[in-house]
């Protein structure tokens, strides 16, 4: 075995994939969070097509999706990789077991929130992502950009329905626990734990994990009840 | 006082086992948890039964033997103590009480509360100790280790190589007990020189024993009865990386 594979199949070596993959997927959540505001604009969704747009066409931008796909992948078959094994490591459980104390319930649960959050990654590329490339969607006509897909429109038929607006904001809330734990995971593996710093990456890990879904959850809800087409 | 002992009994590695309930009466709540059961063990004897078998040696929270999973806790309720070092006047009259073995692969039960734990010490052996020439012993200062260094490469050797950090965790993990080694040593002039080959073997033994890997839950850490920091795990997996990326080893 050459050092690189030892090193990335040793349990150390996974966890720093892990966590670098995770990391990447929360600069990504801040540059998708970012993006989205332009829902929250009250003109019928013109610069939210404009920008949907702009980032199917970009190279720069297609790179670092399918950076984005890798990533999501890795971080997949690495945890589950990893979960497998430690389920392995203790073959005969305990008849009794109580969680200790100052251990985050997140902590506990990575794994059932981790496939609740890859749930809802695959519903939400079913619905949006794949509509955009493959599906029939219905195009916008502006003066200056001309005849382009009009993704709000199936945003906001999508969210018009109850039972959907309602599944994105609990999807949101599984978010949240991953990364309540994750976020500050992520250093911890990395060795980045110092006196001096470590209390501020829990802070921002803390604010991160609940601001960042808390915006996500409100757009689903912004049109379900501000713009739903059957109202 | 009177207690419940649900006490899990197996013959040997190959028996399937099972729990075992016993009456304690008038226990003196003065005792240690193991004198506890001292008086359960010299009642067996007298009752001609088989006693129940538990690792223990020093009683003074030194030594690391005695590996107890007590009330659904490494070490039971107690923070930062030993099995050895838990007093029964934690306990209420008419507790239930059940004691099980540390549960890991790498910790194969060997009889009764008795597990095989030379799964650390090969972890040891890959490279816990200095084998370079380090002359007799230097003058007082004249290897000049800052306080806060000694102190914190201190804090990590007082890991008594128990167990119960990989008993505590969700993954059975040994990586507090591997972060405590590799620190000790990483932390100071002599174990500096090996110190890349060191924790490379080490991990890579860790690995080889069927530890789970950390998620970083913490759990080790409240259990430990050192109290040994997370930081420490930190400061290995720097090490790790660190070294994987740098040393000779191809
Ligand atoms: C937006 C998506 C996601 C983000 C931002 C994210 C972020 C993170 C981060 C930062 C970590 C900590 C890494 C570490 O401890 O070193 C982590 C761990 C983990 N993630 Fe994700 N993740 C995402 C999606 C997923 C998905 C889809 C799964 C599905 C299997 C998953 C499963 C896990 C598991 C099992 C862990 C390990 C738990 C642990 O080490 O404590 N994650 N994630
Ligand atoms: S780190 Fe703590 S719990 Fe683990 S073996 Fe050392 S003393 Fe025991
Ligand atoms: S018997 Fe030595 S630590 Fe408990």
């Amino acid at each position: 075995m050459s050092w690189l594979t030892q090193t990335f199949s040793s349990s150390i070596g996974r966890k720093f994939l892990t966590a670098i993959t995770g990391l990447f997927l929360i600069f990504f959540l801040v540059g998708h969070v970012t993006g989205n505001l332009l829902l929250f604009k009250p003109d019928e969704g013109r610069a939210f097509n404009e920008y949907t747009q702009f980032m199917t066409g970009n190279l720069g931008i297609m790179i670092v999706r399918y950076l984005l796909y890798a990533a999501i992948l890795a971080h997949v078959i690495i945890t589950v990789l990893l979960g497998i094994h430690n389920r392995k490591a203790r073959p005969v459980g305990y008849t009794k077991q109580v969680p200790s104390p100052h251990v985050s319930w997140s902590s506990r649960n990575m794994g059932i929130l981790g496939t609740l959050v890859l749930v809802f990654i695959v519903i939400h590329m079913a619905n949006f992502w794949y509509s955009l490339k493959w599906g029939v969607v219905p195009t916008v006509n502006y003066a200056e950009a001309g005849e382009i897909k009009n993704l709000y429109h199936v945003v906001q038929s999508s969210f018009s329905e109850l039972w959907y607006t309602a599944l994105y904001v609990v999807m949101m809330v599984f978010l949240a626990f991953h990364l309540m734990h994750g976020f500050q995971s992520a250093f911890q593996t990395l060795g980045l734990r110092h006196k001096k710093y470590w209390p501020i990456i829990r802070s921002v890990g803390f604010w991160f994990s609940i601001i960042v879904p808390f915006i996500f959850a409100l757009m689903p809800l912004y049109i379900y009840f501000f713009r739903n087409i059957n109202h | 006082m009177n207690l419940t002992l649900k006490v899990w009994r197996q013959k040997g590695p190959a028996d399937k086992g099972g729990f075992v309930t016993y009456e304690m009466k008038d226990i003196n709540h003065h005792m240690s948890f193991l004198e506890m059961m001292d008086v359960l063990n010299e009642r067996l004897e007298r009752e001609g039964q088989e006693p129940v078998h538990f690792d223990h040696d020093c009683r003074e929270g030194i030594c690391g033997s005695c590996a107890m999973h007590i009330n659904g806790r490494p070490h039971g309720p107690s923070k930062g103590t030993a099995t050895c070092q838990l007093h029964m006047r934690l306990f209420n009259d008419g507790d239930v009480i059940t004691v099980e073995p540390w549960r890991a692969k790498a910790f194969p039960v060997v009889k009764d509360l008795v597990v095989d734990r030379s799964a650390f010490d090969r972890i040891i052996q890959a490279g816990g100790y200095v084998s370079v020439n380090t002359g007799g012993v230097p003058d007082a200062n004249e290897i000049p280790v800052p306080k806060k260094i000694a102190d914190e490469a201190f804090n990590a050797a007082t890991c008594i190589s128990c167990g119960a950090c990989v008993a505590a965790c969700k993954n059975a993990s040994a990586m507090l007990f591997v972060s405590a080694k590799v620190s000790q040593l990483a932390l100071l002039p002599q174990g500096k020189v090996e110190r890349k080959n060191r924790v490379e073997r080490m991990v890579a033994q860790m690995d080889a024993e069927g530890f789970g890997n950390c998620t970083n839950t913490q759990a080790c850490s409240v259990e430990c009865p050192k109290e040994i920091s997370q930081d420490f795990i930190a400061m290995m997996n720097r090490e790790y990386i660190g070294a994987k990326f740098t040393s000779d080893n191809v």
